[in-house]
């Protein structure tokens, strides 16, 4: 099995901060299997490190890097995609 | 028994089981471990998963905002990013207590870089640090304290961040060790009538649990009372209680002369409880909170808004408005982002706005509309005006707007001075005795190492209420007093005596103020404000003033 890479554009219209960094990098550690995050072509970084998420100081709009790497990658990489792409700060 | 002294906030006593604020950990020194990584790694998996159960825990038994804020905190502490960097230090041979001290303060670091929001943050990361190294050194987290019933506070002093932790209702009194009238601690216990007394030395010698007396009329702490002294304690509660809850009548002195007690606001939720505590309307409504959350200005509709919620609840009645007071302790991004060295003596207050004029437009256009809409009678006011051509700048704007009734608050040494140029232009004179302590003694509000010289009862800080409570008799004006002062019942009779025609503070202390004030004439008060004017520091003229009330 190979890693799987989507491009995200992050929806969120405060960037990745605290609240939304906090509900995407539960989701990567649930999702059991290693899952990096990187601002473009930047380091990609554990997406399950909450330190490590907000430290990319993600603004709305920018692109990200998933990389997902086991056997339900696919089903992984949608799930974080939708909470990237959703609004956080909307129902907040 | 011993009785330990310092100063009073208020008139109020209580009695109660005394809680320790535990004290920030020393900073752990970087030493070589002679047990291991091994161990060492243990140590720290078992204090971090511990912290974070704590944490979680209490995230669960908070609920709403505050229970996302404790879940990301428990998910910082065991952090995998930040784990990998405690292991790295381990390796190398550090102990447990550096590794982690080390990889949180790197973490920290990053986080200030980014900056903004997320800067703002890091002062989470030394919080959970800190609780990783106390369990690491098996000793209580530090931090507010919850022991679950009523109890006594006793801290070195409280940080604004300690006290937004403070189960309020469970807290009978506060003792600080340090700090003074102008601290914190004591500004909180004004605000929310908690019985305090600040600046009392002896207070580090209490001990956890023991049961003390605290006497804030007296600013005396009794730690070892008697059973008939602590039954004439709950004697007095229960008197205070009574008048607190009898018949309220407007503000006047002994001889009949009328005092306007007036409430601080912060927000329009706070008036319903300003005025079943007999506030005759509002002497100083802050519109920060409009500001502070927001990155940007809040529009002229949701300003609007606010201020017409605020003014259907004094229908009648004054209610002055601060124009939005930016800068040194409440920087606003949008209206200065400068870096400043000295922010108090830089661009805040009327000047920021100034520097902004399109906010002040805004503010007056939102607060002339909300005027129309309503029948309160609506004042306008400019924080910290400095020069009288400061002055005619704002009255003018102001009236352009139709707002008839615009003064300027009395902050700098240089605007009371000149209290009678400023007052030929201004419609009133509204005196903020914080700041006008901070610049007259040249001591940081916000700093603690000079917090002896912040006493409003200075008299370098009462000769300049009395030049400006003089030029308000003179030219017939309006002078209030807006700031802490005004809630320490009998400075609130020195400020009378000085030429004060208004007072305005925190509801909790409308009804001490309010008897106080009504056991003096104006003779009376011009008598006890000269004592106080002649002595050669603050606690002269307090205790001057304390003896010439009593004749």
């Amino acid at each position: 099995m190979t890693a799987t890479s989507r491009t995200v554009r992050v929806g969120s219209s405060h960037g990745l901060h605290a609240r939304p960094a906090k509900l995407f990098a539960q989701k990567a550690k649930e999702a059991g299997i290693p899952v990096t995050i990187a601002k473009d072509s930047g380091k990609a970084v554990n997406a399950a490190s909450i330190l490590a998420v907000v430290a990319l100081g993600i603004d709305f709009g920018d692109h990200v890097v998933l990389t997902a790497d086991g056997e339900n990658a696919e089903d992984v990489l949608d799930t974080l995609a939708e909470v990237l792409t959703t609004d956080h700060d909307e129902a907040a | 028994m011993s009785t330990l002294r310092g100063v009073g906030i208020g008139q109020g006593v209580a009695s109660g089981p005394v809680v320790l604020m535990s004290e920030a950990l020393p900073t752990p020194t970087q030493e070589t471990s002679t047990a291991g990584p091994d161990a060492e790694r243990t140590r720290v998996r078992e204090a971090v998963s511990a912290v974070a159960a704590d944490l979680q825990q209490r995230a669960d038994s908070a609920g709403g905002a505050a229970a996302e804020v404790l879940e990301a905190q428990a998910m910082i502490a065991e952090d995998p990013t930040l784990m990998d960097e405690i292991d790295s230090r381990l390796d190398d041979g550090s102990t447990a207590e550096w590794a982690v001290h080390d990889a949180f303060a790197g973490f920290r670091a990053t986080l200030e870089a980014v900056g903004g929001y997320l800067g703002e943050r890091a002062a989470d990361l030394e919080d959970i640090a800190q609780r990783v190294l106390a369990h690491l050194k098996g000793v209580a987290a530090p931090g507010v304290p919850d022991p679950g019933h009523p109890f006594v506070l006793v801290a070195r002093d409280l940080a604004p961040a300690d006290t937004a932790l403070l189960k309020l209702d469970q807290v009978l009194a506060l003792i600080t060790s340090d700090g003074g009238p102008t601290s914190h601690t004591a500004i909180l216990a004004r605000e929310k009538g908690i019985v305090a007394v600040v600046g009392a030395a002896g207070a580090t010698s209490l001990a956890d649990g023991q049961t003390v007396i605290v006497d804030a009329a007296s600013g005396t702490v009794n730690d070892s009372p008697s059973d008939a002294e602590l039954t004439a304690v709950s004697e007095r509660i229960a008197a205070r209680a009574a008048e607190e809850s009898g018949p309220v009548t407007p503000g006047a002195l002994a001889d009949g002369t009328a005092i306007s007690l007036l409430a601080n606001l912060g927000k329009p939720a706070d008036a319903a409880d300003a005025v079943a505590r007999g506030a005759e309307g509002v002497g100083l409504f802050r519109t920060e909170f409009l500001f502070l959350s927001a990155s940007q200005a809040p529009t002229i509709e949701q300003q609007r808004g606010t201020y017409i919620e605020l003014l259907q609840q004094f229908e009648g009645k004054k209610v002055v408005v601060r124009m939005l007071d930016a800068g040194a302790d409440k920087p606003l991004a949008f209206l200065n982002d400068a870096h400043e060295e000295n922010p108090a003596l830089g661009l805040r207050g009327l000047r920021a706005l100034r520097a902004s004029e399109d906010i002040l437009r805004e503010q007056l256009t939102a607060l002339a509309e909300a005027d129309a809409a309503t029948s309160a009678d609506l004042w306008v006011m400019a924080p910290m005006v400095t020069t009288v051509e400061e002055t005619v700048y704002f009255t003018a704007m102001a009236r352009e707007y139709g707002l008839k009734t615009a003064g300027v608050m009395v902050e700098v040494p240089a605007s009371a001075l000149l209290a009678d140029r400023v007052l030929a232009h201004a419609d009133f004179a509204s005196i903020g005795t914080n700041d006008l302590t901070q610049y007259t003694m040249a001591a940081d509000r916000l700093l603690g190492s000079v917090a002896s010289f912040q006493d409003p009862w200075h008299p370098a800080v009462l000769r300049l209420v009395r030049e400006v409570g003089d030029a308000g008799a003179r030219t017939g004006k309006p002078v209030g007093i807006c700031g802490e002062a005004a809630a320490d019942p009998l400075l609130a009779v020195v400020l009378i005596g000085l030429g004060a025609t208004s007072l305005s503070m925190a509801s909790a202390a409308l009804s001490d103020v309010r008897r106080s004030i009504a056991q003096h004439s104006l003779e009376d008060a011009r008598r006890i404000a000269a004592a106080a004017l002649d002595a050669d520091d603050a606690a002269g003229a307090r205790a001057a003033a304390q003896a010439a009330s009593q004749n």
